[in-house]
């Protein structure tokens, strides 16, 4: 999950269900790269597999997201480690003042 | 001394505070807002573009190690009032999160301590719970993203 590419797939089809190809379409990955990364996401449920027609869909499944408690600790979290940074650098930059 | 970052986001409001308190004087926590080579160190972005004044524009981008670009954002600020207020927007780009509006207020504590409160306000409800249930598309950008404990603690 740390890796970017997965989670700008995400992004991607937050808004919408998408095709491999429309996800790929997206990157200048290879195309099998791409498949790599959306099986890791189908395999921990972040994203679900939908049959349309000759065609499979790629939804986000915000229900898996849901099931975490409080949703808004990542959130909390990422910008305390931001201001946590900041407050180091800004330390350091204190001397040369 | 430990200090923490505070999130108010009340139920069905589209909008949500952060709070916090450094161990830093007011100026030094103004200039890290200012300062496009030490916004990158603690944003984990690069600075494309930070013209801290009013009616001037920002633009951050990330790229991955292939040179893919996975985030990028940009905005305008209406006021930049030195080591009090900045207001200003926040937009992904390529991403159907809409526009915010932040209004950043510092406050000087003691000589050696100020606060920061980022007021954001979203274009809706479902908006704001949206981007909460997705902070890895606010933190794109952040290489320790906390993702990996979600998805570990959903396994």
């Amino acid at each position: 999950m740390a890796d970017p590419t997965r989670r700008a797939i995400l992004v991607l089809v937050a808004s919408q269900s998408m095709t491999a190809g429309a996800i790929a379409a997206n990157f200048d990955t290879a195309r099998p790269t791409v498949s790599k990364h959306l099986h890791i996401l189908t395999e921990c449920e972040l994203l679900k597999q939908e049959q349309n027609g000759r065609e499979i869909h790629y939804h986000f499944n915000a229900k898996k997201m849901k099931e975490v408690a409080d949703f808004i600790e990542p959130f909390r979290k990422l910008w305390d480690e931001r201001f946590n940074k900041l407050e180091t650098i800004m330390k350091k930059y204190k001397p040369k003042k | 001394m430990e200090r923490k970052t505070t999130i108010n986001a009340e139920a069905g409001k589209q909008e949500l505070v952060i709070t916090r308190e450094f161990d830093l004087p007011l100026e030094l926590l103004f200039k890290a807002h200012v300062e496009p080579e030490i916004v990158e160190q603690w944003m984990g972005t690069k600075v494309l573009k930070l013209e801290s004044k009013k009616h001037g524009g920002w633009q951050f981008e990330t790229k991955d190690a292939a040179g893919n670009v996975v985030f990028r954002a940009n905005g305008v600020i209406h006021e930049f009032s030195p080591n009090r207020k900045i207001t200003r927007t926040f937009e992904m780009e390529n991403a159907p999160f809409g526009v915010q509006l932040e209004v950043l207020e510092f406050e000087k504590l003691t000589d050696d301590t100020s606060k920061l409160k980022i007021h954001t306000i979203y274009e809706s409800v479902a908006q704001r719970d949206q981007l909460l249930k997705l902070p890895f598309a606010q933190g794109i950008n952040f290489a320790h993203n906390r993702l990996q404990d979600i998805v570990s603690r959903i396994k």
